[in-house]
Order: structure tokens, then C-alpha cells, then sequence
């Protein structure tokens, strides 16, 4: 198929970026999205034009690294994939395809496509851990029976990659579903209880901090994530903040 | 004797490790926050080694080229951890573990520190569940086990089909602590590039920041690469796009010595080529195997028919399908080792066999283990004469709790349900176990230069085991590393801080410099990912899953004459400062194009059939084995360590012979 | 300290304040109900709301203080949230997975504030004038009649029903919304979200109902 892209370039994070059209063509349906950009940018390089950045890495849907705005939605049509996951077989021939980076201003653009999400380290070191040193002599891993619900439903949570496509979904640009996911795993787990109470309200403020917007509970994250995490996490996280602010 | 002293403490194998670990040199305290130490790779070995030696007090700066440690290509990692804590009550045990290991690696790995992995594989359970890492659990809230290839009990824990996040973001969890503490010092998009030798020890790196372009020099006590393998030689494997052996390849050539190159994984259940534009293959979880049964028709008209469309898999009556694992292996049956599993695969398909257009795919059939979970669900629920459609259903449940992520990924990328219709597989470069030589301690033929994890040639031989990566990688980083560098960093108390303004500092900068001054300024006709594929296609053509002296001799002139071309005319867009992922690529490309051929020798000189390395030559001829890979104990029970010389043709071979005291050298049968 | 300045704080409290006016917005109701069915009833219960010192000293002045809350609070996180984007996506497709309703409470919020502000001047403003400035001797049964009064005029019954229909949209996602923010989001929850769903629509609905009642009941006499 021939496709029209309207991508934004943008030389760097001080630069002013605009949206710029490309074509290709000969779009197999069986590539997946990045393989697509792979051919504009083979294209772009063999006539001496600087090939769009992107970040991209495993391309099997689970580092997290690749993030584009896609007509619209944070990895495309498709839902419960990543943008490397999405395949051409979503568009049809003669489309235009409008590609723009994650957008929040938690998350400035780097160039063209990329973007800095070091702001969910960031939260992720304000208490997204538990404290145990490594030292061979922790106790059994059996010695703590954990109900199968409760194991079953942090994987749920510890699910997330950490894409941003919450955020770059979400009409207030808010990371409520990824500090709700990590808060909610460790929540559930009685090793989390100890650090409970600082962890919520340091996660909360460092994503205040960040600059990340409010959750409006429009649900947009949810629908939006490629790993379907669950709203659940987030009135999770709301509850967890509440025991420990009273 | 040969130069290679692998530094193996004396006395029974059992007691090797506690022994020696009682008598390394320690330091203390106070003396470990004047000392630095650099960590390569944020992967689970250099992750976890991180966090580790910052918890004991060292200044660690970590590097990884992706945009957070949590994206390193462990991640990936779908099936499972090995451990031996025999929850199971099977019969496992540390030297369980450690036989399958040696047996598995096809004997070509070193006892001593394979007995060490055995070992300490029970204390990362205790750690990662600690951490909070949430392993799947039965009903009764304890941890569950499920059963990979090549063994014959169930020791691998897992999160559902993504134990390699879970484990990966425990150990991010531990480095985000350190570094929320100061003790790590984190180096995003980061890209290792040289490594700096003072007086013969490492001392520092040259890094380049991805974002803005600059050459940093960060210096050190000592350095860790823990920047995983070099699968993506082939340019079509598992591993990431990003994944490369530039690290590991620049301290080759500056000393460290390259073991077993040949080693490499093809992994059996890949999802197939689909086109010339594919830019990476997808794995599936070995872990398909528990309840996958593999096949192809036994008609050829079958086989033609399904090509053309005509015929659907589904409609091939029992009696026409060829198990061909379960067949040839009657013992393990589709659970051989992940050689066996392909080697058989190409067999058929080179035999005209394979089931979709490009010949290269054979069937992965759930439909039998749908069933039989679906007759269960229906007995353990009181449905008496259900239907077929209501056991398919049960069943399907099952099938779907197990493997749900794995069928949810098949379907996205080829379009096909694979609850009803066979997934189709064909193998695909997975993992590297050759890499970097190194001792007991980990530390390479360079002094204070340690290598861990896949980078390093250590445990697993000639063929890994389904869940050793894992076991292998934090192994290193958590329990192995952080004692061993400790022997070496007590003598380095009085040393100081390191200044980078030594000769050696700004002349292995300015090598870096010219380098990216070379690429940005040759204004040649070729992309980097040209090259990259040819170099792929002659490696998966001649390097690949069967190997023979003339194809061998041919890829080592093919892979030089390509060498030699893409420094002539490499193009790469873009300038030096700034971001240009063309300019990281052609750097990495430029090491492949060196490591392929390297490899290549390596497989030459390697006139055996050993786990993933099969040589044409060496087939059993007669016998129940017939057919089957021959190994050659009497000439070829060594580590090959290649020291560079210039060239990658040039490259000086240093034999470690191997010792087995406590296994038996045996041909390894799993008929 | 940071329970005031807190994103999850906040939001917290906008539940909570829209949780109590949902709850008011239930009680008017069944007030207003009574002037369709029972106008006496009607005037003894206005009267009751009217004079009581409890509702008037306690009660009125809470609700005033929850509904500037409710929208002062509105604002202030409308606004931090758009501060939260830098650069506007070209192309947003909030229809793709959000409702409207969700993703326009400032608009909805608007008109039912606008609203508000007529409704006061036709109701409130006026009582306040009759008891408290002019000091009026108690009626009870002047409440009636001032109603049907007030739906006379097509344009203010037209206004009415414009900004119900608002309200509803405004409560099919506030008050679920609302859950959420307090962390009630489990088994329960989804069974009690029909019933929030319910409630948008049968409210504002009974609403326009009574308003349309009383200017056709007008016209045909």
C-alpha cells in the first residue's frame, strides 16, 4: 500500500519542530509499524535526508522504549499493543498517518519523536522499591505464602512497561496509572507493608513535582495501555494515599 | 601450560565456593566509598551487580544506551528462572542442577563455576521474592514450578510469561534505590565506547552521550561489562535492536580474551520470517513446549496443498502428521534441549517439509493439551458429558491463564488465532554463550576488567538450558561478582581517585573521536543497515545452524571483502553532536563486521559437533545415535580464548582445557 | 502541608464536595417532585427549608461553600491540567477512548455554573430579599405559585432544560467519576455504577419534567 506520514521533526529539545509529510510506498500489511518507519528512513537516508529519530529497541511489545502518537492514540488504532506491535494490517491504502511524539510537558521531546521520560525514574526512586539489601541469607521464598488473588493481581499491576502511553493518552498529560500500577503491586504484597506509608506519599510527590497533570478519571489510560492496566490501580493508589495521609 | 589460569580453587566442588569466599581479601567499609566501580549494561547482571556493590558501599556508576535501566533486553526474557530448591519435591538438588547445566552445555563448560551457579540459584528466589518480584503461586500461596527442555524436573519459577520484566524491574527496583541514595551514579543513553587501560589495568571507559553527542571519559577502580550478547550478528535474531557487542568487542581489542565465539543459540520457537523487511524475529516462550506438540504432514502433497492455501492444518488426520521430536526422542520428546529442537526442525524443513510460503515454519499444536485440560476442567467441575465445544472451552481457559501473553502476541503479529489454528515456529538466534573469557572471579584476561552475565562465556558451554539465562545473570551481579571484586579492590585502597586527564584518557577519547569523525565525514553510497544485513545473511547461510569447513572458509573471506567495503563506503547521515541513531549503528555494525569473522574462524577451528555448534563433519554414522551430533572429547574438550592481533583473521588461540572431576563425559542422549 | 497542595488530595476533595452536592441534588428533587403531586405538601416543606434556623444557619451556608468549593477547585485543577501539556497534539483522538462527558466536565461545569447563577437570582436572591431585607411576615403557602410563576416564560424553561441536560452529562461522569477518586473501585462499585448511571439521566430528566409540567399546565388554563 502507498501511504502519506505526516511526522514532527524537531532538531532538539531547544528547537522549534513542525509537522512534515513524506510518502512511501509498497507498505506490506504483514510489517509492523516500526518496520514501516524503518523504510521511510532507509529512504530518507539513501537520498542524503536525516532519517526520523524514534525510540524503539526489543520491537516485541515489552521494553517500553517505543512511544508515538499515532493518529491520534499513544501506539495507534490497535489495542493492547505497543507500537512495535502494531502491524500495517490496521491501515489501508491511500491513508494519512499522523505520527507526533509523546506529549507532556513531564515529558520534553529529545528530537523528532523522542522523548525524555526519565521523570518515571524519577518517581520510581522516590519509593518505587523495597528496602532489602542482597545478602544470600533472606528467608525462604517459601516461608511467606502469599494467596494466589493477591500474587495474581500485582503481576496484574507489575505488568506495567513504563511506555508513558497513560500520560501521552490522558487529556492532563497525568501518570496516575503508572505511579497507580507500581504503588498497587507493592501494596499488595505483604514484603510492601512495611514501607507502605512513605511510598505512596513520596511517589505522589514526586510525580507533583514532575509536572504531570491530574487524573480526571476520563479512563483514556486504561483503554489506551498496551498492557491493560487496570483503572483499579488507581483508586488503589487513591485509598493507599488516603490511609496514609490520615 | 597455557597463559589462561582459570583461578579454580582447590578441593571437593561441593566446597569450592564457601571455602574460597571464607579467604578472598575484603575491604572495609570506609575504604569502599573511596572506591569507584563502572557497570556496562543495566541488563539483570549489570543491574543487580549495581545495586549490589552500591548496597556494600562502592561509588558505582552505571551505563546503559537505552533511555532507563529498566529497558535492557532482559526484559525480554519470557519462560522462567531455574533454581534448585526442590519445592517440588522431585528429586532436584544443587548437583541436580549442575549436571543438567554441564550435561546441557554438552560438556563444554567449566564445572567449578557451573557448581556455583547450582549453588547459589536458590539464594535468588529468596532474593527477588524479597524484593517483591510477584512469582506466579498455587492455590496454597506458595511458589509454583513449571518444567523447561532438556530436564526432567520442575525448577523453573516464573511471572506468567514475562519473568524476565519481573525479574529485571526487581533489580531496577534495588539500582532505584541506590541511586535515590547517591550511590549510583545512573548515565542514561550512554554508550560505552572504548575502554582505558592505566599500567595495564582498566581504569575507565569513553562514553558518548546519545542525546547531545559528547565523548565523556569516566574513570574508575575497576570496569564491568555486563552488556549481554551478540546474537544480533545475524541482524535477524531475538535480541533488541539495540543490542550490541560493542563493549565487549572494544575490551577484545584491547586485551581481553574472546572465548567459544561459535557458541550460539538458535532458540526453536520463533515466529517465522515473514519478509525481507522484517527487522527482528519474535520468540516464544520454550515454555510452549510443556503443552505444544511440534509437527509437520508426513505427505508432501499435504505440505504443498497447505502452501497453496487448499488445505488447512486442522483438517490433517492424526495418522498424517509427523511428530518428529516426539519420533526421534522418545524420553524427552518435545522437550529436547532448544539445539535438538532445532536442528530437527531444519531437518524437516530442509527435507521440503516446512508449512508456510518460505519453507521455513513447522507447527506448534495446542489442541491435544486443550483437550486434555478441557476433560480435566470438566471432571473437576462435575460436567458430566460435556460437549466438545464445552471441553474446548475449559480447556481453552487453561491454555490461555498459561500462555495468554504469548497467544495475545502471536495473534497481533500474525494475524492467526492460535487456539484454533496450529501456531506455526521456526528457529531464530536467541543468545550468544560464547563471549568474553573469564576466571573464577569474572574477571577478564585484563586486570580489574570483569565481564558477567551473557557478555561473559562462562557457565553455559555450548547450549544453554531453557531458564539459565536468568539464573546466570543474577547470579553474577548478586552473588558472584560482588564477593570476587572485592579480592581484586582491596589492593586498590591507597590508589586515589583516578584523574582522567592521563595520556591514556585523551588518546583512547581521540580513537573514539576519529572513529566518529570518519563515519559522519565518508560520504559513501551504502546504508549501515545494508551492510548489516549482508553480514546477517552470510552468517545465517554459513554460521548458522549447521556448519561446514568450506562454508566456513567462505564466510571468513565474504565477511572480511564486506568489511573492507564498508569502510569504504559506509554513508551515514546527520552530524557527530548531536542525536543520530545512524551514527550508533554504524559503530556497532563496524564490530560485527570484525566479531562475524572472528566467529567464524572459531567455528572452523571447532572440527566437532558440540550443542548449538554442529559441524557437518561430525555426525554419528551408525548406531541408535545415528544422525546426531558428534562431539570429540579426545581434541576439543577446551575453551577456545582468542586473543586479537590486529586482524579478526589474525586472532591467536589459547586453549583452557577442561576438566570434569565429578561428571562423566558422556554423549548426551535424550532418545 | 502537602494534603492541600497534593494532586491526589485534591482530587479527593472535588469527590467528595461533588459527592455531597449529588446528594443535595437528590434531596431538591423530591422537594420539587412534591409541586407536581402535592402542592400543599409542596408549601409545608418549602416553608420547613425556608424557616428552619438549622437548615438556614448551618445547612444553606455549607451548601454555598461546597458549590464555590466544588467549582474554585474546578478551576484550579482545569487549569493545572492544561499547564500539564506543553505542545497540543495536532491530532487527538479523545473520542477513541473517552467519553465526551468525561472529557468536557469544564464545559458541562460551565453552563451548570452559569445556571446557577440565573437560578439564584430567580429563587434565592429574591427569598433572601423577602425574609431577611424586607422582612415579609412568614407565608406558607406563597412557595407554589412563586413557582409556577417562574416557568411562565418559554426562554427561562428553555434555559432550564439546556442546562439539565448539561447537568446530566456533567453527572454521568462525575458521579461514578467520584468513586474513583475516593478509591471505590471493586465488585461493589461496578454494581453501584448502574446506578450512577441511573441517577445522570433520572435526575436532571425529573428536572426538566417538572419545569415543562408547570409551563404547559399554565398554557392550558
Amino acid at each position: 500500500m502507498n501511504l502519506t506520514l505526516k511526522i514532527w521533526r524537531q532538531k532538539d529539545g531547544t528547537s522549534k519542530g513542525k509537522m512534515v509529510s513524506y510518502k512511501v510506498s509498497e507498505i506490506s500489511e504483514h510489517m509492523s509499524f516500526l518496520e514501516m518507519m524503518d523504510v521511510l528512513n532507509e529512504q530518507l537516508v539513501n537520498s542524503g535526508e536525516e532519517p526520523v529519530a524514534f525510540d524503539h529497541d526489543c520491537r516485541e511489545g515489552i521494553c517500553g522504549m517505543c512511544s508515538m502518537q499515532i493518529n491520534g492514540e499513544p501506539h495507534g488504532p490497535d489495542r493492547g499493543v505497543t507500537t512495535c506491535q502494531l502491524h500495517m494490517r490496521m491501515f489501508k491504502d491511500g491513508d494519512t498517518i499522523t505520527i507526533e511524539p509523546f506529549r507532556a510537558k513531564a515529558f520534553p521531546v529529545i528530537k523528532d519523536l523522542v522523548v525524555d521520560r526519565t521523570s518515571f525514574d524519577r518517581i520510581q526512586q522516590a519509593g518505587g522499591f523495597i528496602s532489602v539489601n542482597t545478602s544470600g541469607n533472606t528467608q525462604d521464598a517459601n516461608s511467606l505464602p502469599i494467596a494466589k488473588q493477591a500474587a495474581d493481581e500485582a503481576m496484574d499491576a507489575a505488568t506495567c512497561i513504563g511506555c508513558g502511553a497513560c500520560v501521552a493518552a490522558c487529556k492532563n498529560a497525568s501518570a496516575m496509572l503508572f505511579v497507580g500500577a507500581k504503588v498497587s503491586q507493592y501494596a499488595l504484597l505483604p514484603q510492601g507493608q512495611v514501607e507502605a506509608t512513605q511510598r505512596v506519599l513520596n511517589m505522589v510527590e514526586q510525580m507533583d513535582n514532575e509536572g504531570f497533570g491530574n487524573c480526571t478519571n476520563t479512563g483514556a489510560c486504561e483503554i489506551e495501555c498496551p498492557k491493560g492496566i487496570s483503572l483499579e490501580n488507581i483508586a488503589r493508589m487513591n485509598r493507599e494515599y488516603l490511609k496514609a495521609s490520615l | 601450560m597455557s597463559i589462561l589460569d582459570s583461578k579454580t580453587p582447590e578441593g571437593p566442588l561441593a566446597d569450592k565456593w564457601t571455602n574460597y569466599k571464607n579467604q578472598i581479601n575484603l575491604v572495609n567499609p570506609a575504604n569502599k566509598r573511596n572506591i569507584d566501580v563502572i557497570v556496562v549494561g543495566t541488563g539483570l547482571a549489570g543491574g543487580s551487580a549495581a545495586a549490589t556493590l552500591a548496597e556494600l558501599g562502592y561509588n558505582v556508576k552505571a551505563y546503559c544506551y537505552q533511555d532507563s535501566p529498566r529497558r535492557a533486553h532482559s526484559i525480554a526474557a519470557q519462560g522462567g528462572i531455574n533454581a534448585a530448591k526442590n519445592y517440588q519435591g522431585d528429586g532436584d538438588s544443587t548437583y541436580r542442577l549442575f549436571y543438567d547445566t554441564v550435561k546441557g552445555g554438552d560438556y563444554r563448560s567449566r564445572e567449578s563455576n557451573v557448581y556455583r551457579l547450582a549453588e547459589v540459584s536458590a539464594n535468588i528466589i529468596d532474593q527477588c521474592v524479597a524484593q517483591g518480584v510477584p512469582f506466579a503461586r498455587d492455590y496454597g500461596g506458595l511458589l509454583d514450578n513449571r518444567s523447561f527442555g532438556g530436564v526432567l524436573v520442575s525448577r523453573t519459577f516464573y511471572a506468567k510469561g514475562q519473568t524476565g520484566q519481573q525479574l529485571l524491574l526487581g533489580a531496577y527496583s534495588a539500582m532505584n534505590r541506590q541511586i535515590a541514595r547517591g550511590k549510583i551514579e545512573m548515565f542514561n543513553r550512554h554508550e560505552m565506547l572504548d575502554v582505558v587501560k592505566v599500567d595495564g589495568k582498566a581504569r575507565g571507559i569513553i562514553a558518548r552521550n546519545l542525546i547531545t553527542g559528547e565523548i565523556e571519559r569516566h574513570s574508575a577502580h575497576a570496569v564491568v561489562i555486563a552488556s549481554g550478547g551478540y546474537g544480533n550478528v545475524y541482524y535477524l535474531s531475538t535480541n533488541a535492536m539495540g543490542s550490541n557487542a560493542t563493549a565487549a568487542w572494544k575490551i577484545h581489542k584491547k586485551g581481553a580474551f574472546f572465548a567459544n565465539p561459535c557458541y550460539t543459540q538458535i532458540h526453536p520457537t520463533c515466529i517465522p520470517r515473514s519478509g525481507d523487511y522484517q527487522s527482528k524475529l519474535t520468540l516464544m516462550s520454550e515454555s510452549l513446549r510443556n503443552d505444544g506438540r511440534i509437527w509437520v504432514p508426513k505427505k508432501m502433497e499435504d505440505v504443498l496443498a497447505i502452501r497453496e492455501g487448499k488445505l488447512k492444518p486442522t483438517e490433517i488426520s492424526e495418522e498424517d502428521r509427523d511428530y518428529y521430536l516426539e519420533r526421534r526422542y522418545p524420553a524427552f520428546g518435545n522437550l529436547v534441549p532448544r539445539d535438538v529442537a532445532s536442528r530437527a526442525a531444519k531437518e524437516r524443513c530442509d527435507a521440503g517439509y516446512g508449512v508456510n510460503k518460505t519453507g521455513e515454519a513447522v507447527y506448534l499444536d495446542f489442541k491435544s493439551a486443550i483437550q486434555r485440560y478441557g476433560e480435566e476442567q470438566a471432571k473437576l467441575h462435575h460436567i458430566h458429558n460435556a460437549s466438545q465445544e464445552k471441553i474446548t472451552e475449559l480447556g481453552a481457559a487453561i491454555v490461555k491463564a498459561k500462555y495468554g501473553n504469548l497467544f495475545q502476541m502471536y495473534e497481533k503479529i500474525v494475524d492467526q488465532d492460535p487456539y484454533k489454528t496450529p501456531m506455526m515456529i521456526y528457529p531464530a538466534t536467541h543468545y550468544t554463550m560464547g563471549g568474553v573469557w573469564v576466571d573464577y572471579n569474572l574477571m577478564t584476561t585484563v586486570p580489574g576488567l570483569y565481564c558477567i552475565g551473557e557478555a561473559n562465556f562462562s557457565d553455559h558451554g555450548a547450549n544453554r538450558l531453557g531458564a539459565s539465562a536468568l539464573m546466570q545473570g543474577l547470579a553474577d551481579g548478586y552473588f558472584v561478582l560482588p564477593y570476587t571484586i572485592g579480592d581484586y579492590l582491596a589492593h586498590e585502597i591507597r590508589t586515589g581517585k583516578i584523574s582522567t586527564e592521563t595520556p591514556e584518557f585523551i588518546a583512547a577519547e581521540k580513537e573514539v573521536k576519529d572513529k566518529i569523525d570518519f563515519f559522519i565525514n565518508n560520504k559513501g553510497q551504502h546504508s549501515v543497515d545494508y551492510y548489516h544485513k549482508k553480514l546477517g545473511k552470510i552468517m545465517w547461510d554459513k554460521v548458522g545452524m549447521a556448519r561446514n569447513r568450506k562454508g566456513l572458509t567462505e564466510a571468513m573471506s565474504e565477511i572480511k571483502a564486506l568489511r573492507e567495503d564498508f569502510w569504504k563506503n559506509v554513508k551515514v547521515p546527520g552530524n557527530a553532536n548531536e542525536m543520530n541513531p545512524e551514527l550508533e549503528k554504524a559503530g556497532r555494525v563496524a564490530d560485527f563486521l570484525e566479531l562475524g569473522e572472528l566467529f567464524a574462524k572459531d567455528a572452523l577451528n571447532r572440527e566437532e559437533s558440540c550443542g548449538g555448534h554442529f559441524r557437518e563433519e561430525s555426525v554419528e554414522l551408525d548406531g541408535e545415535q545415528k544422525g546426531e551430533a558428534k562431539r570429540n572429547d579426545q581434541e576439543y574438550a577446551y575453551v577456545s580464548a582468542w586473543e586479537y592481533k590486529g586482524e579478526p583473521g589474525d586472532a591467536v588461540l589459547h586453549k583452557e582445557e577442561l576438566e570434569f572431576k565429578d561428571i562423566e563425559l558422556k554423549q548426551r542422549s535424550y532418545k | 502541608m502537602g494534603i492541600l497542595t497534593s494532586s491526589i488530595a485534591r482530587k479527593v476533595a472535588m469527590a467528595l464536595s461533588g459527592l455531597f452536592l449529588v446528594f443535595f441534588l437528590g434531596q431538591h428533587f423530591v422537594i420539587n417532585l412534591t409541586s407536581v403531586i402535592a402542592p400543599d405538601t409542596f408549601n409545608s416543606w418549602s416553608h420547613f427549608m425556608g424557616t428552619n434556623g438549622l437548615v438556614q444557619g448551618l445547612l444553606q451556608p455549607v451548601l454555598i461553600f461546597g458549590v464555590i468549593f466544588h467549582f474554585v477547585m474546578g478551576f484550579v485543577l482545569e487549569l493545572r491540567n492544561r499547564n500539564a501539556r506543553a505542545v497540543n497534539y495536532v491530532s487527538y483522538k479523545g473520542s477513541a477512548n473517552s467519553s465526551w462527558a468525561s472529557r468536557n466536565m469544564i464545559i458541562s461545569g460551565l453552563v451548570i455554573l452559569a445556571f446557577l447563577g440565573l437560578h439564584f437570582y430567580d429563587f434565592w436572591v429574591p427569598e433572601i430579599v423577602y425574609k431577611y431585607i424586607e422582612s415579609n411576615p412568614e407565608d406558607a403557602t406563597r412557595y407554589f405559585p412563586e413557582v409556577v410563576h417562574k416557568f411562565e416564560s418559554p426562554i427561562r424553561v428553555g434555559i432550564y432544560v439546556i442546562a439539565f441536560v448539561l447537568l446530566a452529562f456533567h453527572l454521568w461522569h462525575g458521579f461514578s467519576s467520584s468513586l474513583q477518586s475516593i478509591g471505590f473501585n471493586n465488585m461493589y462499585s461496578r454494581a453501584l455504577k448502574g446506578f450512577t448511571k441511573f441517577y445522570a439521566i433520572a435526575i436532571p430528566l425529573g428536572f426538566i419534567f417538572i419545569a415543562l409540567y408547570h409551563h404547559f399546565n399554565q398554557l392550558s388554563h
